[in-house]
C-alpha cells in the first residue's frame, strides 16, 4: 500500500486522464480521412448541431416540450378519487376561468363520451386510464398523449377551427380497440357557454 | 473456402430466417385486405391482431435474428478464415431460438398472445409467448458470445494488426445486441414472466415501457448493421471499385453503437412517467445519431461514383449511368438508398417532437417503418442472400435476372404501399386497427388509399415469392457443385490500412463509454419508479 497524500493521488488521476485524452487524439487524428470527406463531416456536424440548437431553443425559450409531468395517480381506484370520480368529469372551469378537462379512458371508450369545446381557447386535458395502456389523437390536431395506468397525462393545447372532431384511442388496447372512440365537438370561442357547475379545486388526492 | 460445417450452420439459420419472412409476407397481405374493410367476410379483429402479432414476431424478431446470426457466423469464419469457434455451442444457440420461436408460435397462432410484438403490459399473453420469446434471445446471446470470442482469439493470434472489417461491424453489432435486450430481458424477467405465472399481482406499465424503450431504438441498428455491413465490404467490390475509406467506416460502426443506445424514450415523448428533460436529452441524442448513417450514406455513394467512373462515366451524374445495374448488389444498394432518403425525411418528422404529435401512433409510423424496415433493410438481406447462396451451396445463381426483377418489384411494390400508409397518418388513421368503423366523415377519405396499399402489398408478396423461388432452386438445382469455383470476396480500401488506431480496432473502450451513457440516459428514469410512489396494474385480458 502506497500512501500518498489527498492532492498527490487527485495529480495521479488527472494526469492519467490528460494521457489518455493526448492518446486519443493523437490515434484519432493519424487516421486518414479524404479531404471531400473530412468537408462532408464537417458539414453533417453543423447540421446536426444547428437542429440539436433548435429543439434545445424550443425547449427552453419556447417552453415547446413533449408533456412530462410525472403526476401519478391510482388507476384501479379512479370512481373513489375526488378528481377522477364520474362527475367531475369533462369540460370545467377552474378557480381562474381556465378550462379543464378531465377524461377517463377505458376499454372501449373515453368518458365523457362527448364534450364541447371552445375554438381558439387554451384547454388543458388530464386523461387517465381505468385499466390499460391507451392513447388517444384527435385527428388534424396536436392533442396527442399516452395514457398509461397509473399516471396523468396532462396536456395542453388548443383547437384553431370549429368542427366536429372524433376521439381516436391509437395504442392497441385490447381485441376492441378499433372500437375505442368518442366525440369533441369544438364550438366558435362566441357560441361556447361554459359548464353550469364549477368546480375549483383539483387536490392532490391520490395516496 | 469456408467448410462444409460452417456453411450447414450458416445456411440453417438463413434457412429459418427466410421462411418466418414468407410466412409473414401472406399475413401482411391479409392484414391489409382485412384492414381495408373489401371483403367484408374477412372481417374479424380477432385474426387480424392475431395476424398483426404473429407478423411482427417473425418480421422483427425471427427473420432479423436468425439471419444476423446466420450471416455473422459466415462473416466470422470467412473474413478470419478460422472455423466457427465452438460449432456445438453455435448450434446449441441454434436450436434454443428454434425453440423458443416455435413456443412462442403456439399462443401467437391460436389468438392467445395477441398483443402485437411490443407486447405492452399490463396486457397479458400466454406465458408460452414470453418464455418463447426469451429463449428467442438466449439463443441469440450465445452468437454473440461466439463473435466476441472469435473477435478477441484473432487479434491475440494477429497482434497489431487491423480487424477485418467486415468482423469489425458484426463484432459491434453482437455487442450493441447484448447490451440493447438487456432492456427487454429485464421486463419480462421481472414483469412479464412473474405476472402471468400469478408470482406477483401488479406490475408498474411505466416501468415497462421505460425498460422497453431502452431495447426498440437499438434493436434498429441491429437490424441494420447487416446492411451498412454490406454496403462498406460487397458493394464497392461487386460495383468494380474500392471502399472509399476503411477507417472512417469503423468510426461510423462505433458511433452508431454507442449513441444509438442510450435514445430509447424518443419513443416515448408522448408518455407521462417520464419528465421532458429526459426526453430532451434522447432527442439530442437521436440527432447526433443520424451522423452515422450520413456518413456511410457518403461513402456509399462515393465508392459508387469510382466505380461509375472507372466504368467510363462522366461528368457529375454521367457515373450513375455507367454503373453495374445488372448486379444485384449494386442494384439493391441504390434502391435501398433511395428509401433510405426518402425514410429519412419521415425520420425528422419523427424525431422532432413538435411534429411528432401530429402522427404520433398514425398509420403514418408503420408507413415509415417498412419503408426503411422493409425496404432499406430487408432489401440488402436479399442482396446478401443473392450473393452469398451460391457460395453457401456451391452452385450457381439459379437466375440473375429474376433476382433484378425481384429486387425492382420490391422497390415499386413497398412505394405503393408506403406512400399511401403515410397519407393515411396524416388524415389521422391510427396505426394497429383492423377495420374501420368509426362513424366518422374523415374515414371516407381514408378509403382509396386502402385501397392502393392492397395492391402495393400485393407486388411485394409477388416478390418475395420469386426470392424464395430463386433461392430454393440455386440450393436444389442437380448442377455438380465440384465445379463453383467462386469465392467471396471483400473489398479493399482505396487507401490500404497497415496499421489502425487501437481504439478503432478494439471495443474495450467503447464499452465503457456506453455503460457511462446508459447511466446518464437510464439511471435515474429507472430509478424514479423506486423512490416514486407508484400504483401498480393488475394484469388485463385481451
Ligand atoms: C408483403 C409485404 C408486407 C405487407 C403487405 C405488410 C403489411 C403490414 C400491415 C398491414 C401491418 C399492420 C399495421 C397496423 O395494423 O397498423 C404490418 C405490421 C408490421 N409489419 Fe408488415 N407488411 C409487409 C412486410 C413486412 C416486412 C418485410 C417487415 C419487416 C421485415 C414488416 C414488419 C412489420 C412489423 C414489425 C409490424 C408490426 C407493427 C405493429 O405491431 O404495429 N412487414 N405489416
Ligand atoms: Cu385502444
Ligand atoms: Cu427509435
Amino acid at each position: 500500500m502506497q500512501n500518498k497524500s489527498f492532492s498527490e493521488q487527485t495529480q495521479d488521476l488527472i494526469g492519467k486522464w490528460v494521457d489518455f485524452i493526448k492518446d486519443f487524439r493523437a490515434q484519432m487524428t493519424s487516421i486518414h480521412v479524404d479531404r471531400l470527406e473530412r468537408k462532408w463531416i464537417n458539414i453533417t456536424l453543423l447540421t446536426v448541431c444547428l437542429l440539436v440548437a433548435i429543439i434545445t431553443i424550443d425547449a427552453f425559450w419556447h417552453g415547446i416540450n413533449p408533456p412530462g409531468k410525472v403526476e401519478t395517480i391510482d388507476s384501479a381506484k379512479l370512481h373513489l378519487s375526488k378528481e377522477f370520480a364520474e362527475s367531475n368529469l369533462g369540460v370545467q372551469l377552474d378557480g381562474q376561468g381556465a378550462i379543464v378537462i378531465r377524461m377517463v379512458a377505458g376499454r372501449y371508450s373515453f368518458f365523457p363520451k362527448h364534450i364541447a369545446v371552445p375554438a381558439e381557447t387554451k384547454l388543458t386535458f388530464r386523461w387517465v386510464s381505468m385499466d390499460v395502456l391507451h392513447g388517444v389523437h384527435i385527428p388534424m390536431t396536436n392533442m396527442s398523449t399516452m395514457i398509461v395506468p397509473g399516471y396523468v397525462a396532462e396536456i395542453t393545447t388548443s383547437f384553431p377551427k370549429p368542427g366536429e372532431y372524433p376521439v381516436l384511442c391509437n395504442e392497441y388496447c385490447g381485441l376492441g380497440h378499433n372500437h375505442m372512440w368518442s366525440n369533441i365537438s369544438v364550438i366558435a370561442k362566441e357560441d361556447w357557454k361554459a359548464p353550469a357547475k364549477i368546480i375549483v379545486n383539483k387536490e392532490p388526492d391520490n395516496g | 473456402m469456408v467448410n462444409a460445417a460452417e456453411r450447414k450452420l450458416a445456411l440453417s439459420h438463413l434457412w429459418v430466417a427466410f421462411i418466418a419472412f414468407i410466412l409473414a409476407c401472406f399475413m401482411g397481405e391479409y392484414q391489409v385486405l382485412e384492414r381495408s374493410g373489401f371483403i367484408p367476410a374477412l372481417e374479424s379483429p380477432t385474426v387480424y391482431f392475431a395476424s398483426v402479432s404473429t407478423h411482427g414476431v417473425l418480421m422483427g424478431f425471427v427473420l432479423t435474428t436468425f439471419f444476423i446470426m446466420g450471416f455473422g457466423y459466415y462473416i466470422a469464419t470467412s473474413s478470419l478464415k478460422v472455423p466457427v469457434w465452438n460449432i456445438k455451442l453455435a448450434w446449441c444457440g441454434f436450436w434454443i431460438s428454434f425453440a423458443g420461436t416455435a413456443m412462442a408460435a403456439i399462443p401467437l397462432l391460436t389468438g392467445k398472445a395477441s398483443v402485437l410484438y411490443t407486447f405492452y403490459l399490463p396486457l397479458q399473453a400466454h406465458v408460452a409467448f414470453y418464455i418463447g420469446a426469451t429463449l428467442l434471445v438466449v439463443g441469440s446471446w450465445l452468437w454473440c458470445l461466439i463473435m466476441l470470442v472469435m473477435f478477441s482469439q484473432w487479434k491475440k493470434a494477429n497482434p497489431k494488426q487491423p480487424v477485418p472489417l467486415a468482423m469489425f461491424a458484426t463484432t459491434a453489432n453482437a455487442l450493441l445486441w447484448l447490451w440493447t435486450s438487456a432492456g427487454v430481458a429485464l421486463e419480462v424477467l421481472f414483469q412479464a414472466i412473474p405476472l402471468a405465472l400469478g408470482w406477483i399481482d401488479t406490475v408498474d406499465p411505466g416501468l415497462a415501457r421505460t425498460l422497453f424503450a431502452w431495447t426498440l431504438h437499438p434493436i434498429v441498428y441491429f437490424w441494420l448493421i447487416p446492411a451498412y455491413t454490406a454496403f462498406y465490404v460487397f458493394v464497392p467490390k461487386q460495383a468494380g471499385s474500392y471502399l472509399f475509406s476503411d477507417e472512417v467506416a469503423r468510426v461510423a460502426f462505433i458511433l452508431l453503437v454507442v449513441f444509438g443506445l442510450p435514445i430509447g424514450f424518443h419513443h416515448l415523448y408522448m408518455d407521462p412517467q417520464q419528465a421532458s428533460g429526459w426526453k430532451l436529452l434522447h432527442g439530442i441524442g437521436t440527432f447526433i445519431v443520424s451522423l452515422p448513417t450520413l456518413i456511410t450514406g457518403f461513402t456509399v455513394i462515393a465508392s459508387l461514383e469510382i466505380a461509375g467512373k472507372l466504368r467510363g462515366g462522366k461528368g457529375l451524374f454521367g457515373w450513375i449511368g455507367s454503373l453495374p445495374w445488372s448486379n444485384s448488389m449494386v442494384l439493391a444498394v441504390i434502391l435501398a438508398l433511395l428509401m433510405l432518403i426518402l425514410g429519412g425525411f419521415g425520420g425528422i418528422v419523427n424525431a422532432s417532437y413538435a411534429m411528432n404529435a401530429m402522427i404520433h401512433n398514425t398509420a403514418w409510423v408503420p408507413g415509415h417503418f417498412h419503408l426503411i424496415f422493409a425496404g432499406t433493410t430487408v432489401i440488402m438481406y436479399f442482396a446478401i442472400a443473392y450473393y452469398i447462396w451460391p457460395l453457401l451451396v456451391r452452385k450457381p445463381l439459379f437466375s440473375n435476372s429474376m433476382a433484378l426483377i425481384q429486387l425492382w418489384t420490391w422497390f415499386i411494390g413497398m412505394t405503393i404501399l408506403s406512400t399511401p400508409w403515410h397519407v393515411l397518418g396524416l388524415l389521422g388513421q391510427p396505426r394497429r386497427i383492423s377495420t374501420v368503423v368509426y362513424n366518422t366523415l374523415l374515414t371516407l377519405a381514408w378509403k382509396p388509399y386502402e385501397l392502393a396499399m392492397i395492391f402495393g402489398g400485393l407486388v411485394m408478396l409477388g416478390s418475395a415469392c420469386l426470392f424464395i423461388y430463386n433461392i430454393a432452386k440455386t440450393q436444389f438445382s442437380p448442377v455438380s457443385a465440384t465445379d463453383f469455383n467462386q469465392e467471396i470476396e471483400y473489398a479493399e480500401p482505396y487507401h490500404p490500412v497497415q496499421d489502425v488506431p487501437d481504439y478503432l480496432n478494439d471495443f474495450k473502450l467503447w464499452n465503457r463509454v456506453i455503460a457511462v451513457l446508459m447511466a446518464i440516459g437510464f439511471g435515474v428514469p429507472i430509478l424514479q419508479f423506486f423512490f416514486m410512489d407508484t400504483f401498480g396494474s393488475p394484469a388485463w385480458g385481451l
